[in-house]
């Protein structure tokens, strides 16, 4: 920059004139929606989330319309071809990370916290404004996959509709987890403070440390298993109920209470770390 | 008005800032004097909330930062480190910030004006150089119209006329009755911007007093003198008590008599002089005579406790 301004004084401000209003919720999830519209990177995943979940969603409509008769009982199942989600929820999870530590590899936490020096308005602002995007988005992507993909299978005949039972459940069910995933990323983002670091995490609570879980000999290891955030999950978004897993609704709220904890831990060392 | 009390903090084992009192008051600037590594910027992070005292407080305006209830109104920052997200434009980041104390985007765009990027405000901030940097940090400090500016070393990375224009900046603030606080460890710097001055020195307060006191009482005269007969003229100077050094063949360094008792004395013994000249240690220097004492306070208390 060669071309620097006369430094000018700042305008003066009469009584009535206030420049700054008091710091309060709603402006700073204002304040949030803009950070988050306002970063490349944030609509970069979220659309490679909308569409890997929609397109996978009617590949496996297809085949599995096409071989029906040789399926196995999870992917002949409504559900089936909801399958996409097991990548949507890497790349919201990633998304919830990001949203979070970004300002930590930047600095722009700094600048946050002087702000909001409160700093919990901040963690719940985050969250609401991302959990609110991720529903917005991934309810639809979640139904226009479903629609989609059961137009395949209807062209074979085998298509059910939204409407039949616990179809919608698992529909918008889907949607919900994927928002729940990213939440947890970011809870996770607030806890490790660092990119790498969190999606690592992440990527070790809903997919790693399940299957070792499982692996592992014995029954208890196994009745464990099912309480972990993504297979609690995935039994509330599954239209068939093994023996081995939780109950619809148990899912949910096993999986809500995860993030729930999360959030807490992440809220208590927001306000006594140093910035 | 910054008031701070018995302020410390602690990383592990290492004391950053040791029980320093202080206070900045309105109307004038207020310089942080102190070399690298002093604790300018852990107390200033401390004054805005981000890291927490380990003992001692701090208040601005009366109550504690985070205890306002539009923080950007009492106190504009800009922090050594750096505080803005690579990835946004620069009005981005502004209208980040003014949306949590409900500043217009009217405000943004004088703040952009006032700093001088308006050509460069819906770039990416990534894509900045540091001086650019600088007056985007200039520009969120100001946002808030606050009546307190802390700014930690405002001119790394600005060229020379960016320089200039933080210190017409800052005056034109104090002017105005707020309360200006910008930390340095150019004491050159200080002695050009700022009126009063509290010098800080591996984590302790060393001096809290105006700038002009400050230059008085810091800077102690010498008297530079060459002569071919130095080594008699010396033990002449030593006998009038003087403090004589030589840092050259012939020429001697004298503090304690004024240029008229040394030629004086010279003529009297007939002895010859090729230069007689008072000198006046740099500011620079008496900075680092005074900031030096800290150090060798501290290494001396360490060998004390250690003992
Ligand atoms: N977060 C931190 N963790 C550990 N040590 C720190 C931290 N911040 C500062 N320090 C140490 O505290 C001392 C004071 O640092 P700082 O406040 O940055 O000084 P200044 O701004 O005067 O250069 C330095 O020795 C620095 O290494
Ligand atoms: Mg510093």
């Amino acid at each position: 920059m060669s071309t620097v301004a006369e430094p000018r004084q700042q305008p003066t401000t009469g009584p009535g004139l206030r420049i700054a209003q008091p710091v309060n919720f709603v402006r700073t999830v204002s304040s949030e929606w803009i950070k988050f519209r306002t970063l490349r990177s944030s609509w970069l995943v979220l659309v490679a989330a909308i569409v890997g979940v929609i397109v996978i969603g009617q590949l496996i409509g297809y085949n599995t319309g096409k071989s029906f008769s040789h399926l196995a009982p999870e992917d002949a199942a409504p559900s089936g071809v909801m399958q996409g989600y097991y990548l949507g929820q890497l790349l919201i999870g990633v998304l919830g990370v990001l949203f979070v530590t970004g300002e930590y590899a930047t600095g722009m936490i700094r600048s946050t916290a002087t702000a909001v020096p409160r700093r919990l308005p901040v963690l719940g602002a985050k969250a609401l404004v991302f959990g609110l995007v991720a529903v917005v988005t991934m309810v639809p992507t979640c139904i226009v996959t479903f629609l989609g993909a059961m137009a395949f299978r209807s062209h074979f005949g085998h298509g059910v509709s939204l409407g039949d039972a616990g179809n919608l459940r698992v529909v918008i069910g889907t949607g919900i987890y994927l928002a729940l995933i990213g939440l947890l990323g970011g809870a996770i983002g607030w806890i490790v403070r660092n990119t790498a670091g969190g999606i690592s995490t992440l990527i070790g609570l809903i997919l790693v440390v399940p299957v070792l879980f499982e692996v592992v000999p014995g029954t208890w290891a196994k009745s464990i298993s099912k309480f972990f955030p993504s297979n609690a999950g995935s039994s509330f978004v599954s239209t068939v109920h093994a023996s081995n897993t939780l109950t619809p609704w148990t899912g949910l709220v096993v999986m809500v209470a995860w993030v729930v904890a999360a959030f807490v831990l992440a809220g208590v060392l927001l306000k006594r770390r140093d910035v | 008005m910054i008031e701070a009390r018995e302020l410390t903090k602690k990383y592990g084992e290492k004391t950053a800032v040791d029980g320093v009192t202080f206070t900045v008051r309105p109307g004038i600037v207020t310089g942080f004097l102190g070399p690298n590594g002093a604790g300018k910027s852990t107390t200033m992070r401390m004054i805005v909330g981000l890291d927490a005292p380990t003992s001692g407080s701090v208040t601005v305006n009366g109550k504690s930062y985070a205890a306002h209830a539009s923080p950007l109104h009492e106190v504009g920052v800009l922090l050594e480190a750096r505080a803005v997200h690579t990835g946004r434009s620069a009005e981005s980041h502004l209208l980040a910030m003014a949306a949590t104390a409900g500043i217009s985007r009217r405000r943004v765009q004088e703040v952009i004006e006032l700093v001088g990027l308006q050509d460069v405000a819906r770039k990416r901030v990534g894509a900045f150089s540091l001086g650019m940097g600088q007056r985007l940090g200039i520009a969120a400090a100001l946002l808030g119209d606050p009546q307190t500016i802390m700014l930690d070393e405002p001119v790394n990375g600005l060229d020379p006329e960016g320089v200039r224009w933080v210190r017409h900046l800052l005056r034109g603030l104090a002017e105005e009755g707020r309360t200006v606080f910008v930390s340095s460890h150019l004491m050159s710097e200080m002695a050009l911007t700022a009126d009063h001055l509290i010098v800080v020195g591996r984590g302790r307060l060393i001096r809290d007093m105006s700038v002009s006191d400050f230059i008085s009482s810091a800077s102690s005269e010498s008297v530079r003198v060459r002569s071919p007969q130095a080594t008699e003229l010396r033990e002449l100077l030593l006998g009038k008590g003087a403090t004589v050094s030589s840092s050259a063949r012939n020429e001697l360094d004298v503090v304690g008599l004024s240029t008229d008792e040394i030629g004086t004395t010279a003529a009297a013994a007939g002895l010859t002089l090729h230069e007689l000249s008072p000198v006046q240690a740099s500011l620079e220097e008496a900075f680092m005579e005074l900031t030096g004492e800290a150090v060798e306070y501290r290494s001396h208390t360490a060998e004390e406790s250690a003992a």
